[in-house]
């Protein structure tokens, strides 16, 4: 039966789709705040893995469809964005100031606790671009020296924590237009807490969305600067 | 086969962004690229958004989902993460407040009248 699901194509899939769905029910139940769909539904992937003693590469393996389609996915973002554009218009200057002030504060608090906690070079370099969206920290993580593996958990884990907190820290900052909200969720976790943005107005997601990139041509610009 | 167009030209801008991201020699991927070009044609005119708008609407839905398998791969560095806990929270945590707060309250500031409703 196990060597039968291993070697199916289509398993890997209909676990995922199957452990998000019930991820987003169990969120909805509880509207726990920790209970986000894509932690629970990774949480009910591994166990699975783990119980039928599948190896990660055949997950992946058996996944590759999904991971296929996340640079059309996040492409189209721009779609989103686009159809608000006018809306957005005269507040562009306030978003780059706004984008440019978070990414500097992001890498150097970052850099700061990784000097406090006496952090090595390897753990710092993979911690860093960790609110930058994961095809842009990988890269620039492993050009650093740092472990790809940890740089794609930290920044998972970033937006689903910016994803999770966003309404409380809007509260806790009095964020109220979708201005300064939408570049807070971008700035700090990209394409995760874009899906939030969008959530809330069409105009959040799309500052969101122009944040997201920004952040990460920063991020992409300040490395090639630094190393 | 308003669908299958909508998707082949997304698949296009992908192509496009990926044939960008491997000339041009900065760390920008594929996704960013794309989405920058996206942008452009519609600004341009070149493409209308009812040529991409549905299929579109659909990916950016099932974006959250796409980012399950992606952390499943957590599963790889464990031993890494659980050797330096403390810090790895304390940096998601505090990093997190700090790139929210500082990015949001700079662009209220910045935002014309967005003061006022502070």
């Amino acid at each position: 039966m196990r060597d039968l699901l291993v070697n199916a194509g289509f398993f890997g899939v209909v676990v995922t789709v199957g452990a998000f769905v019930i991820g987003g029910w169990i969120s909805r139940k509880t509207k726990l705040p920790l209970c986000n769909p894509i932690l629970i539904g990774a949480g009910l992937v591994m166990l699975v893995l783990w119980g039928l003693d599948i190896p990660l590469e055949v997950y992946r393996d058996q996944c590759r469809i999904l991971s296929y389609l996340m640079t059309p996915a996040t492409i189209c973002l721009a779609i989103a964005f686009y159809e608000q554009l006018r809306g957005l218009k005269g507040h562009l200057p306030a978003i780059f100031i706004g984008v440019a002030a978070g990414t500097a504060a992001s890498l150097g608090s970052v850099w700061l606790l990784c000097r406090l906690f006496g952090l090595d070079e390897a753990l710092t370099a993979s911690l860093l671009p960790k609110s930058v969206t994961t095809a842009i920290g990988v890269v620039l993580s492993e050009e650093a020296g740092g472990v790809g593996a940890l740089t794609t958990a930290v920044i998972i884990l970033t937006g689903i924590l910016g994803n999770v907190a966003g309404p409380f820290l809007s509260k806790l900052f009095r964020l109220r237009d979708p201005v300064s909200q939408g570049v807070a969720y971008g700035t700090t976790s990209h394409v995760i807490g874009t899906s939030r943005a969008v959530e809330i107005s069409g105009l959040t997601g799309a500052v969101s969305s122009l944040s997201l990139t920004l952040s990460g041509l920063l991020t992409a610009l300040f490395y090639s600067v630094m190393i | 086969m308003k669908y299958v167009c909508q998707l082949g030209l997304i698949l296009a801008f992908s192509l496009a962004g990926e044939l960008l991201a491997a000339l041009v020699p900065l760390p920008v991927p594929a996704a960013i690229w794309g989405m920058v070009l996206m942008l452009i044609a519609l600004l341009t005119r070149l493409l209308r958004v009812e040529m991409v708008r549905e299929t579109g609407r659909f990916l950016v839905t099932i974006l959250p989902l796409l980012f399950v398998v992606p952390t499943v791969g957590l599963m790889a560095c464990f031993d890494l993460v659980f050797q330096n806990l403390v810090p790895i929270l304390a940096v998601l945590v505090l990093g997190t407040v700090v790139t929210f707060g500082v990015s949001g309250l700079v662009t209220r500031i910045f935002t014309r009248g967005g003061d006022r409703d502070a």
